[in-house]
């Protein structure tokens, strides 16, 4: 079975430019600072929130920063946002899984709840 | 009887072009993404489960050590650990800037962030070493109570991930020197990348189940 050889073009075209490729465009070098630093500062909420009281609101709002860095990261540095949706189904499946697993198990043999 | 007239041979039909793999430089899979990134997907995916598996442990025995044992409250410097994180927050930045630099085909900018973001992961794991040697002097190892544990599996686990990200880091620095990580190679980057951002995230939620949630 002979193989097909590839065209010069396909051994040039950057990889960044392939299929999976062709949703919005990639942040620039600036704006990768920029969520670098959006990034820095969400963590810096959050220390502040360890040492300031909010009450009952404290954990939820420290959990939900969490999630809101975690999608940034994802998103932009992972590239979810502008590759092909099936690398982000594969992750989101993992990430599902795993919470409801181990929710679960927590609730099954009967994890520390804080104020509970 | 009747005559059947031959018809004439139809001419050979003109060699056709070899219709090119996918479309525009498109990986040859069903997808058009190439195996190797949808393989450290699926292995993202997997340690998804693993790092579930070892912070839920972490919160199963939160708060079930003997009260005579060292515990969490007594021995973590949320100052210190704060900076760590934000040390590796920012080589997520960095290593973003290096796949950046070469899909530009620029070599040196490659080489001089790769390079960062190594020497930020190896200031984070001095971080954590740091941290452990603390720990154990105040009286915590592995086997003190089910907070030391859990905890030092767990950082420990998240440790040697970001270890071998370090030397794969290295390694892509060494590649590039020789001439052997072009622009066409960018996935490889990429990949790593995928990789390093990964224990980034773990670590964001490791630092607010862990340490800022009481």
């Amino acid at each position: 079975m002979s193989t097909v050889p590839a065209t010069s073009e396909s051994h040039e075209a950057p990889e960044h430019e392939a299929p999976g490729h062709d949703g919005p465009a990639h942040p620039s070098d600036k704006q990768y600072v920029m969520i670098g630093l959006i990034l820095g500062l969400l963590t810096l909420i959050e220390v502040g929130l360890y040492y300031v009281d909010i009450g009952a609101l404290n954990n939820t709002t420290l959990i939900l920063l969490a999630v809101i860095k975690f999608a940034i990261v994802a998103a932009f540095f992972m590239h979810l946002r502008f590759d092909n949706p099936i690398l982000r189904r594969l992750f989101v499946t993992g990430i599902v899984l795993a919470i409801s697993v181990y929710m679960v198990y927590l609730v099954t043999l009967g994890a520390y709840i804080p104020g509970g | 009887m009747t005559t059947v007239e031959a018809t004439a041979p139809a001419p050979p039909a003109p060699p056709q072009a070899p219709e090119p793999h996918g479309d525009h430089g498109a990986h040859v899979t069903n997808t058009g993404i190439s195996n190797e990134k949808v393989a450290m997907w699926a292995f993202l995916g997997s340690e998804c489960l693993l790092f579930g598996a070892l912070i839920s442990t972490y919160l199963l025995y939160k708060g079930k050590s003997d009260p005579d044992t060292p515990q969490p409250s007594e021995l973590f410097d949320i100052p210190y650990t704060s900076v760590s994180s934000f040390v590796l927050l920012m080589s997520s930045v960095t290593m973003v800037l290096a796949l950046s630099a070469i899909q530009r085909g620029d070599g040196k900018r490659l080489r001089i962030w790769l390079t960062t973001t190594a020497l930020l992961g190896a200031s984070f794991i001095a971080g954590q070493i740091y941290e452990f040697t603390a720990f154990v002097r105040e009286g915590l190892n592995l086997s003190t109570n089910v907070f030391g544990s859990s905890f030092f599996v767990l950082t420990g686990f998240h440790g040697v991930h970001v270890t071998l990200g370090i030397v794969m880091l290295l390694s892509m620095v060494t590649l590039s020197a020789r001439g052997k990580l072009g622009q066409e190679r960018a996935e490889t980057i990429e990949i790593a990348g995928l990789y390093w951002h990964f224990v980034d995230v773990v670590w964001i939620v490791i630092f607010t189940v862990i340490y800022l949630i009481p």
